[in-house]
């Protein structure tokens, strides 16, 4: 029989009487998702920018450091152009190796835990893009910040072979002595621009 | 093999170490309670956590099938194993067919459970664990000493030491922030460079065909999106229904384990890189026979976040290596016995059954009512000490017997006060090596009772 057959059979045999599933949960919601969601953020070592307009994009983008600085940035954002990144031309995602900046949109964010959505189709043609590079900002529309993580499911919707992902704030770890680092392996700082 | 007590007295012989790795989870504990108490739903959500788990394993075969239906729609290729010994096969077999000899893995305590490294590195791959606590132990040779902090039993100054030889940091540097910074250059280089990545699996979900794996460092989605090749290795019990059942369980997670709302990265893999491979290697090593055992099955619920660890006084306490598990802790105390109960019988026994770890449970496992049940088993296959076996017996007798009882009583209060100290704490009355008997009274319970005026 093969392992396959053998492990059913065996569940099969040893089955638990039946239990339904749990009704649905509400979860909890704030007077302020947009307040909510800035405090979560910074307690998860992000930072959050409040863009007025679309147009304001590209000034507000100008007043952070670390895109100011950038050498290379590439940008998944529409109107945001990549810097010294010629992401349509790169066919291996090791080549994204050394990109200072990656600048993304996020579908929605998530006021529990300043979670931001971030679909696949958004990371083509790499979705190394999000991880790789030292610096992330994300793209948030203002008025797409849900109160919790049950609203954030409801939105979603699954293709066959998709990716997608929550990032909240940077990559950090506290592996030595429980003492904070930001910074492990993804991005050294996450900021969110509000549009 | 020693059993808990041997181990943990190694442990707590450095009193100041032991104090400070108590004090280090109690910290993580209590962000744990500060981040449920913002909650005010937390309650409805770990007893729907418990439900949704309780309804999973309940119809576990179908659901299997049908994640298997799900992820082979989604371009995964679906391997099923029924040991370790199968796992580490199937593992060596895909990297093989593909010449790969460079790994890299983010955390998976299933691999640790099947002692997967030793096996492919005895094959020649390279294997580089990359969550920064799991590098530290690769490096250290040791297996991690928790399940979601794997070094949370080192100091940064033996950190220092070993990065100073392994990766060249300044002699005597121990800032975690310039570890960290150094450790983040060496793994990069060990990212670029590796053929396959190879992840663990946070949930498994029917509905969708895919998997969830969470991490704060990033080092999964590094693993698993610059090399084309990805193989999740995942238990049977990782399975969700459904996606919607996410958002119960990513809720509860993180706040459980280490008091964050929810880690950095929250990735679902629903199929293999474009012009790549994924690979899902489904395990049971034991699993769906934990499912047949009524008193035992809810260990299976386990969505293995730590709390029970981080909040349990004897884990904290004693350190993770003291159970000789894979998985410590009360929840390791209950698994580890179901895979070897002579091997494993002192581990029911490490607990106070002071309930904590049933109280912190995301999805309500009855831990301590387990532990407990546990003992019954063991005692029952005459695998605890026979000292132990006998004094219960003999107490068991006595406690049955009132006028033996009470004769024993008057006697223990005349005779203990007077004998020798070498005597009252001889070898026999191991519950006195540390600890001082409590002065005998003069009269009993029931003679002051009965003195009292009705």
């Amino acid at each position: 029989m093969s392992s396959r057959n053998a492990i059913l059979d065996s569940l099969r045999q040893n089955v638990p009487p039946p239990a339904s599933r749990p009704g649905p949960i509400t979860g909890i919601r704030y007077a302020d998702p947009l307040k909510q969601f800035e405090e979560t953020l910074i307690g998860a070592g992000g930072r959050l920018v409040r863009a007025t307009a679309p147009q304001d994009l590209a000034s507000e983008l100008a007043k952070i450091d670390v895109y100011a600085n950038a050498a290379k940035v590439a940008s998944l954002a529409p109107g945001i152009p990549s810097r010294n990144v010629d992401l349509s031309a790169i066919e291996d995602p090791h080549d994204l190796e050394g990109v200072d900046v990656a600048v993304i949109p996020g579908k929605f964010g998530v006021a529990e835990n300043a979670a931001v959505w971030v679909p696949g189709e958004t990371l083509t043609p790499h979705r190394a893009i999000f991880v790789i590079a030292q610096h992330l900002i994300l793209i948030v529309p203002a008025q797409e910040i849900v109160d919790n993580l049950h609203q954030a499911y409801e939105r979603l919707h699954w293709s066959p072979n998709s990716f997608g992902t929550f990032i909240s704030g940077p990559s950090k770890t506290a592996d030595i002595e429980q003492s904070l680092v930001i910074g492990a392996h993804g991005a050294r700082s996450c900021t969110v621009v509000l549009v | 093999m020693t059993g808990h007590p041997e181990n943990a007295a190694l442990f707590v012989a450095n009193e100041e170490r032991a104090h400070w790795h108590d004090q280090s989870l109690w910290f993580v504990r209590a962000k744990r309670d500060r981040q449920a108490s913002g909650i005010p739903e937390w309650e409805a959500l770990r007893a729907a956590a418990s439900a949704i788990k309780t309804h999973t394993l309940s119809r576990l075969a179908d659901y299997l099938e049908e994640f298997e239906r799900n992820a082979i729609a989604n371009g995964i290729q679906v391997h099923w194993a029924r040991d370790g010994v199968e796992h580490n096969a199937i593992v060596h077999q895909i990297l093989a067919s593909h010449g790969v000899t460079r790994l890299v893995k983010s955390k998976s305590m299933l691999t640790e459970e099947c002692h997967l490294n030793p096996y492919l590195e005895a094959q020649g791959i390279e294997v580089t664990d990359t969550d920064l606590g799991e590098r530290i132990v690769q490096l250290r040779k040791e297996p991690p000493s928790h399940i979601v902090m794997p070094a949370i039993h080192l100091k940064r100054q033996e950190i220092g030491d070993l990065f100073h030889i392994e990766l060249g940091t300044d002699k005597g540097a121990s800032d975690p922030k310039y570890l960290t910074e150094a450790a983040r250059g060496n793994l990069r280089s060990k990212f670029l460079g590796a053929q396959a990545g190879l992840t663990g699996v946070n949930f498994a979900v029917a509905e969708t065909g895919g998997i969830v794996v969470c991490t704060n460092e990033g080092n999964a989605d590094m693993g698993a999106s610059l090399p084309r090749l990805h193989i999740a290795c995942m238990g049977i019990e990782k399975l969700i229904p459904r996606a919607a059942d996410l958002s119960v369980f990513l809720r509860l997670l993180a706040r459980s384990g280490t008091g964050q709302p929810i880690t950095a990265y929250t990735s679902h893999f629903n199929g293999p890189l474009r012009g790549g491979e994924m690979h899902v290697v489904i395990v049971d090593n034991g699993r769906s026979r934990i499912l047949g055992q009524p008193t035992f099955r809810r260990s299976l619920s386990c969505i293995r976040c730590g709390a029970c660890m981080n909040t349990c006084p004897v884990y904290r306490r004693s350190g993770g290596y003291s159970y000789g598990y894979t998985v410590p802790g009360p929840i390791g105390s209950i698994l580890a016995p179901q895979r070897d109960p002579k091997k494993y019988a002192s581990l029911p026994f490490a607990s106070s059954l002071c309930g904590s770890c049933t109280d912190v449970c995301p999805v309500k496992i009855d831990l301590h009512h387990q532990l407990l049940a546990f003992r019954k088993v063991l005692v029952d296959l005459k695998a605890v000490p026979l000292q132990k076996r006998l004094s219960m017996a003999v107490m068991g007798f006595v406690l049955s017997h009132p006028l033996l009882y009470r004769t024993g009583g008057s006697l223990m209060r005349a005779i203990v006060p007077r004998l020798p100290r070498g005597l009252a704490y001889g070898r026999w009355n191991p519950w006195g090596i540390q600890r001082e008997l409590p002065p005998m009274p003069k009269q009993s319970f029931r003679d002051l009772i009965q003195k009292e005026p009705s």
